[in-house]
């Protein structure tokens, strides 16, 4: 029993990272007003990628190039939505149906090799067509790992499970302790009256984006080669979209995101679970379609008003600003 | 060897499309003096502020200040020269807290804020102006009164020295007015120069040191206020001897044609807005209704139109209960409606003068037979009702939004009017905020066409925040505060003192109207 409650908990600590290091992110950009609906796109090629890149260089480089191509698909939507003003849904979803075409295209059997060789074109013949990458090898905390229970659940994961746990303290006391932080909110809550009193508007905006982006396309790399480094065009299914409503259970909170992350990966796992012992043929389903009906209630709530005022959406989420209207 | 004022703003000429706002002004502010800048609304007050403030450039023209030429391009300037601005919408982050809100933007603060430090040095600044502020507090919390007090302490922390005062007691309640005006008066004791926007000429005289009359974008003088009064500053405001009559017949009130009852309803922001509202307006009747805006004038007359939603109570029209029913049902009861805010809520921009003429009558006959616009009808009509409502547009084929606020509003006159189902005049007319952002001769016309169908049998709910405007064409006064009707009175026997003494919920009198 406690081996596997003990499996059942690390698991969804590692399930868990794929959404906290998504909507960690999401929740810089959307604190600075900037819904990023490109999320889904940005992880799935953070995915795919990290396949590709981690084939041709290893680990580390995979993992540094990934984040730069993230950063750079959340510059088209940054540019879009804060310089040109543009309708930041239509744009993000843009974003995501390029990003699920591309890692489609760049993975795709018949493309991948050559995509391989042009990155590196002293790849042995068997790399070209393995569906696999080595996986990132798991840290255990010396001393700490070998507690009952908590060792196994806390401190035995790869690299990106830690970093996203000390990245949702950092966030959380940048984002309510420092000044950048308070610029931050309140570029998201009311940018004029941050404009007048010197902040940056548009340049905070683009941070916190990219931001959004590099932890974007982080999430969708760990899955890959952190999680399952077994490659499935489109493995990322929506978790992109889970992350944008974990955001908003989370009430724009890193330190919030690491419950709900918790909660979502548990759920996840615990559906793994049910699926190996054999219990029903649809009772799987029906779990693994809680996160997306969780999803789609948060997202409904948040058109109330009454709901946005008492859960705290950033009044000028969405709202594209300038000072010429104001 | 005399100091240099703090501010002096030479020559300053500005121009909105189709109005002169400010006209070759010249205004100085000294150290150590309260200004009062007083002037109608639309005489050119804030357009200059917002000139010093960095929010508009001016066409022409110079400051300076402290003696030295100042090119102010944006609020930023403004304040690292030492200006502060208060506006009459206050600028806040409700979610934030009264520290967060103050210290924005601050490089001061460090990189990591030092909350604690911040709040103690807020705190002690507050209470050096006799206010108690609790700098943990979030924002939504505040009343408006100390909301406004963030707000000034937001120039003040940022070492302003420069003050500007947008119609600072419009929100407040008397006691906090007399709290204002103490620090206001201890500010100027420091050293620091305060502009105190008003059209109050009460407050001119019980704050200020010298005041500046404004009118029709020009100055018209300034004067230490110990050597002028009351009297003197109206006939400066106005420029001549104010209310021009309108004729109005001798009638009896009819029937009721609207009965309010008990009425409770909620604001926006879910909070009771309605708190159990008795009215009755008559045949033959302007009911005005009189109140320091937001007290529940605006949730009153949607709900009567049908545009809100009742929570208790009745509304009677005619004699049929029509609480909680469409828009359309009332409409079609013979109710007219001049909505507030013209522009957002009573036409469509985009269409054309002639389709929003329509936009009640188009559905009934004659203009429409079952599904089809009769076009042609429409047309001949939109002729007749440009002319009868002397509605000045190149064409009934032009944008709306073309023409000036004056125009809108005489289109939705007309169509509200004349668009009253099977023909006749309308049983009741809901005007609310009609004359608001209109020069003289629109607002002439509007109170005129009110009076008018009011001679034809319309009742008329005239809901305004000018109690001259309403005493001068209303048969009866109703004072609303606090979602509350706090008596009715005829106009003839109002005393305007009781009157703004009930506006701002000072005493509780009601009378039979």
């Amino acid at each position: 029993m406690v081996e596997w409650l003990e499996s059942v908990l690390a698991g969804a600590v590692q399930m868990g990272t794929v959404y906290l290091l998504a909507s960690l992110g999401e929740i810089y950009a959307e604190r600075s007003g900037i819904l990023n609906l490109g999320l889904e796109g940005i992880m799935i090629m953070g995915a795919a990628l990290s396949f590709l890149f981690t084939i041709a260089y290893g680990h580390l480089t995979a993992l540094i190039l990934v984040v730069i191509v993230g950063m750079l698909l959340s510059l088209i939507l940054a540019v879009m939505a804060v310089s040109l003003r543009l309708n930041q849904v239509v744009v993000g979803l843009a974003l995501t149906l390029f990003g699920i075409g591309m890692s489609g295209f760049l993975t795709h059997p018949t493309i991948r090799g050559s995509v391989l060789l042009h990155l590196n074109p002293d790849l042995p013949e068997t790399a070209l067509i393995i569906q696999e990458a080595p996986k990132l090898p798991e840290i255990p905390i010396p001393g700490l790992a070998d507690i009952p229970l908590i060792g196994p659940v806390l401190f035995k994961h790869n690299i990106l499970v830690y970093l996203a746990l000390i990245l949702s303290f950092a966030m959380w006391f940048i984002l309510f302790k420092t000044r950048i932080g308070l610029s931050l909110r309140s570029v998201g809550e009311n940018p004029a009256m941050a404009d007048a009193l010197g902040v940056n508007v548009a340049l905070v905006r683009y941070l916190a984006t990219l931001v959004g982006g590099a932890l974007g396309a982080l999430a969708g790399a760990y899955l890959f080669i952190g999680f399952q480094p077994f490659w499935v065009e489109g493995m990322t299914a929506g978790r992109g979209f889970i992350a944008l409503a974990l955001v908003i259970l989370a009430t724009w909170n890193p330190l919030r995101a690491i419950l709900g992350s918790l909660l979502f990966g548990g759920v996840e796992v615990i559906q793994f679970r049910l699926q190996l012992i054999g219990l029903g043929a649809q009772a799987p389903q029906f779990v693994l379609m809680l996160p997306y009906i969780v999803t789609i209630v948060a997202l409904s709530l948040l058109s109330f008003e009454s709901v946005k005022k008492r859960i705290g959406v950033p009044a000028a989420l969405g709202i594209p600003y300038s000072r010429e209207e104001v | 060897m005399s100091e240099s004022p703090l501010v002096l703003m030479k020559d300053i000429v500005k121009r909105f499309p189709g109005v002169l706002a400010n006209d070759h002004v010249t205004f100085e502010l000294r150290r150590g003096e309260v200004h009062a800048l007083l002037g109608e609304n639309g005489a050119g007050k804030t357009t200059l502020m917002n000139i010093l403030y960095g929010l508009y450039k001016p066409d022409s023209g110079e400051i300076y200040v402290k003696g030295r030429k100042a090119n102010i391009r944006s609020p930023r300037d403004a304040i690292r020269l030492g200006i502060g601005m208060v506006h009459q919408h206050f600028r806040l982050i409700p979610t934030h807290t009264v520290t967060e809100n103050i210290i924005l933007g601050l490089k001061e603060a460090g990189f990591v804020i030092n909350y604690k430090k911040m709040n103690e040095e807020i705190k002690r600044l507050a209470e050096s102006y006799g206010w108690k502020i609790n700098p943990d507090a979030r924002m939504w919390q505040l009343s408006a009164g100390e909301k406004q007090q963030v707000e000034i302490l937001k120039a003040l922390y940022r070492k302003a020295e420069i003050l500007i005062l947008d119609e600072p007691t419009s929100v407040l309640t008397p006691q906090e007015t007399r709290a204002l005006f103490r620090a206001v008066r201890r500010m100027a004791e420091e050293g620091k120069g305060v502009i105190f926007i008003t059209h109050k000429l009460e407050e001119v005289m019980e704050v200020s040191d010298r005041v500046t009359v404004m009118r029709k974008g020009r100055v018209v003088v300034t004067k230490n206020t110990r050597d002028t009064n009351p009297q003197e500053l109206a006939n400066y405001m106005v420029g001549r001897p104010v209310i021009f009559e309108i004729e109005k017949k001798e009638l009896q009130p009819g029937d009721p044609v609207a009965v309010i009852k008990d009425l409770y309803a909620m604001s926006d922001k879910g909070v009771l807005a309605l708190k159990g509202v008795n009215l009755e307006v008559r045949r033959n009747e302007i009911l005005g209704l009189a109140g320091v805006t937001g007290n529940g004038q605006v949730e009153l007359v949607e709900v009567i139109t049908g545009l809100r939603k009742a929570v208790k109570g009745r509304v009677i029209i005619d004699g049929k209960d029509v609480t909680n029913r469409s828009p359309r049902e009332i409409m079609e009861l013979g109710v007219a409606y001049i909505p507030p805010e013209t522009l957002r809520w009573g036409v469509v921009p985009s269409l054309r003068v002639v389709d929003n003429l329509f936009l009640k009558a188009y559905r009934y006959p004659p203009f429409s037979k079952s599904a089809v616009i009769d076009w042609k009808k429409v047309y001949e009509k939109a002729e007749e009702l440009i002319r009868e409502f002397e509605i000045i547009t190149p064409s009934p084929f032009v944008k709306t939004r073309t023409l000036s606020g004056g125009n809108i509003q005489r289109l939705i006159l007309a169509r509200e009017l004349s668009g009253i189902i099977g023909g006749g005049v309308p049983k009741l007319i809901v005007a609310a905020y009609p004359t608001k952002g209109l020069d003289v001769g629109a607002t002439e016309f509007v109170l005129k066409t009110l009076v008018k169908y009011r001679d034809m049998g319309s009742g008329v709910l005239l809901v305004s925040e000018d109690l001259e405007e309403i005493l001068r064409v209303s048969d009866r006064v109703a004072v609303i505060f606090d979602g509350k009707i706090m008596g009715v009175f005829k106009s003839s026997e109002a005393d305007i003192e009781e009157i703004g003494l009930l506006m701002a919920g000072v005493k509780e009198k009601a009378k039979a109207g």
